[in-house]
């Protein structure tokens, strides 16, 4: 190897490092963190949205071939929301677009993510797994007033 | 004038069918590609057309294209590199016994994809349920590439014993490399489909763990992708340096390529599982910092090999900082591999970076299942991957048939036709992505279609761009298809041998031993499974608290044999 190709070797891991490293800032400064799994919750069968206080709500979802239960919430602007995430049938896949949530529910298992809804507005949660033929009609709002 | 190795009859008609099975089915491959893109524009507002339903089209798409194919190819490729550069050919029993056995799966897998009771996309995620028949034949597919690799083992051992202070060939080692990860992540993937979906599909047993069977499947899906690009990356190593007029600028570098991948691309596989429930943000975490070190031999590469063509460009007059770049023979119809090599390495460049963001833990939230990935999927896998491959199947084609290609215009324009394509479909996904277009959707029924409550004009534009994209792509391939097939019924201009353009190092370099051996190396990534794995799999074992019965596609309620 060439001298030129050590130094390239080097670069390149220090490129990753730098790289690496922002991913780390993002998650432990910013808390920008991918689900975690969760094992303290009871596996539930109907979804349902729960007011804790007036700006906390635990949303239990599950999702089924081709819906999402509860369909359409609606929060006040600036709620903290945890989200649970479980599967009645096959894998689906659950996306709030404009935000960072995107979480699969995967059967046997429960996904959760918390996100706060600052800016009012309807939110789209679309399923971005293929779940049959009715995958494409796969839908559900979250209103922020 | 270079060397040339004959071939036995029984050799040049497996090479024959091996190369020629995969290309027709490619035709139906490629044109659902096509319909995807009409479906997804919402030029088609529909759930089937011309008898195909658009998730059957998708799960032919995906399996024929990224498995059968590839698959085939490597397995051809292999027996070729060995015929040619150990002069040893592989027992013929076993030969045939391997395509006989890629051959009966894929017809197996075929019947059901084809009839409607297999839409279960290429990666046929649990618990949806297939026929039994797709799962056995995609088995036997698997299995019969292993019997060719098994097949080589012996080949290589035996040259290693005859010379014991040479090099292997760079190509040989490049092979090896690509079946001892296709061996080791298929084995995963094998416990997966043996032990778990094929009893279930037979109805067997009533329901399996569906964590368990995500992490299988993608303890297989990532070194997937590894043993797609390797035999490309083994044509820029041996044959694109050569055809440049160059000579290959660092042999050793080359070889600790091959020999990284074999370490680094397995224990990887939990970062397409980021967004999931079973498995911990630790070890998430530890997956995605392995999955930046696997970045580590393709960085090598974009230097060496491109280091390489600067050699070749000097060599023929070029001077300066950059007129390497254009003196290369882009458009010498006799040398039109290279197009195709060098046409993949520049996609490839926005394959692995969007790779890199894929790979990025939190940064995955943004792109995870929309169609950026799989705008950044066919930047690798339709871009150095696919086109690596058409242009030495075509080239083994001329050399195994004795036939010249009667269209080398066609052969060298279809590169650059299919990387304009590529990159209006590829540009039009990955926006489309960032702005929340799912994947593997029939966005022509609702996302895209202005009568549905719905409907999304904010995706049009991306939508349209990758419609075009599709079109360019479809006619690109359709010249392919006519080069390839014209080449067959072609008169016979020559004798059926088996030739390949190799490139000399730039520099004798001494041998170094732990660049010429694989034992250390498959020893690290066992220590390196056993690291990423373990927590990934008790983890999913212990987070699990129901197993899942099967459904098929059409009906929310649960297939069980044995209420």
């Amino acid at each position: 190897m060439e001298r030129t190709e050590r130094y390239i070797i080097a670069g390149s891991l220090v490129a990753l490092a730098v790289l690496f490293a922002a991913v780390l800032y993002a998650s432990q400064v910013k808390g920008i963190e991918v689900p975690d799994c969760i094992t303290g919750v009871e596996p539930y069968k109907e979804g349902s949205l729960q007011k804790i206080s007036d700006n906390h709500y635990q949303w239990f979802v599950v999702a089924r071939m081709w819906n999402f239960e509860p369909a359409e919430i609606t929060i006040p602007a600036g709620a903290t929301v945890d989200i649970y995430l479980v599967s009645k049938d096959v894998v689906h896949g659950f996306q709030i677009l404009g935000t960072n949530v995107n979480l699969m529910a995967v059967p046997g298992a429960i996904a959760y993510q918390r996100h706060v809804f600052n800016k009012k507005g309807t939110y789209d949660v679309l399923c971005h797994e293929y779940c049959g033929v009715g995958h494409q009609q796969m839908h559900t709002k979250i209103i922020v007033q | 004038m270079e060397r040339v190795v004959k071939l036995s009859r029984f050799t040049q008609r497996i090479l024959w069918w091996e190369l020629f099975i995969p290309t027709v089915l490619l035709v139906l491959g490629v044109y659902h590609g096509l319909l995807q893109t009409l479906y997804r524009a919402g030029i088609i507002q529909s759930t089937s057309f011309l008898g195909l339903e658009y998730y059957q089209g998708l799960t032919l798409h995906g399996v024929i294209n990224a498995v059968v194919y590839t698959t085939f190819f490597a397995v051809a490729f292999g027996n070729a590199l060995f015929i040619y550069y150990l002069e040893k050919e592989p027992k013929p029993l076993w030969n045939g016994l391997s395509f006989g056995l890629m051959t009966l799966g894929t017809i197996l897998a075929a019947i059901p994809m084809l009839s409607g009771d297999a839409s279960v996309l290429y990666t046929f995620y649990p618990p949806l349920k297939a026929h039994p028949a797709f799962y056995i034949g995609a088995a036997l597919l698997i299995v019969g590439s292993w019997v060719a690799f098994f097949n080589w083992i012996p080949l290589y051992l035996e040259w290693h014993r005859e010379n014991p202070d040479k090099k292997i060939p760079l190509a040989i080692l490049g092979i090896m490399a690509t079946f001892i990860i296709w061996l080791v992540a298929t084995a995963a993937v094998a416990v997966e489909v043996l032990f778990m979906l094929i009893p279930w599909s037979l109805g067997w047993i009533n329901t399996i763990n569906i964590p368990l069977s995500r992490t299988l499947f993608w303890f297989f899906g990532h070194p997937l992708v590894y043993f797609w690009l390797l035999p490309v990356y083994i044509m820029y190593y041996v044959m694109l340096p050569k055809l440049s007029g160059g000579k290959l600028f660092s042999d050793n570098a080359a070889r600790l390529v091959f020999l990284l991948f074999i370490v680094f691309s397995i224990p990887v596989g939990v970062h397409h599982q980021f967004t999931e429930p079973g498995l911990s943000k630790d070890t998430k975490l530890l997956h995605s910092l392995f999955t930046f070190f696997v970045a580590v031999p393709s960085l090598i590469t974009a230097f060496t090999v491109a280091a390489s063509l600067e050699h070749g460009a000097w060599s023929r007059g070029a001077r300066g900082l950059f007129s390497w770049m254009f003196k290369q023979p882009y458009w010498d119809k006799d040398k039109y591999l290279f197009p195709y090599l060098v046409m993949g390495l520049v996609i490839f460049i926005f394959g692995g970076f969007t790779g890199i963001v894929n790979a990025s833990y939190n940064m995955n939230l943004v792109v995870h299942n929309t169609s950026w990935i799989s705008g950044h999927f066919h930047l690798t896998v339709a871009g150095p991957v696919i086109l690596g491959m058409l242009g030495m199947a075509l080239y083994m084609m001329e050399h195994i048939s004795g036939r010249r290609c009667p269209w080398r215009w066609g052969a060298m324009v279809f590169p650059y036709l299919w990387t304009i394509g590529l990159a209006f479909l590829s540009t039009g996904l990955m926006i489309g992505g960032l702005h929340g277009e799912p994947r593997r959707t029939n966005l022509g029924i609702t996302y895209l279609n202005p009568q549905s409550d719905l409907y999304r004009p904010d995706w049009e534009t991306w939508t349209t761009i990758t419609a075009i994209g599709g079109v360019i792509l479809f006619i690109a391939a359709l010249v392919y298809f006519i080069a390839f097939f014209g080449t067959l019924i072609w008169t016979k201009a020559g004798d059926e041998v088996l030739y390949f353009p190799t490139s000399e190092p730039l520099h004798e370099e001494r041998k170094v031993a732990w660049l010429n051996q694989l034992a250390p190396w498959i020893m690290v990534l066992i220590f390196l499974i056993v690291v990423a794995y373990t927590p990934a799999i008790v983890e999913v074992l212990e987070n699990t608290y129901a197993n899942a019965p099967g459904y098929t596609p059409a009906n929310p309620l649960p297939q069980l044999p044995n209420p």
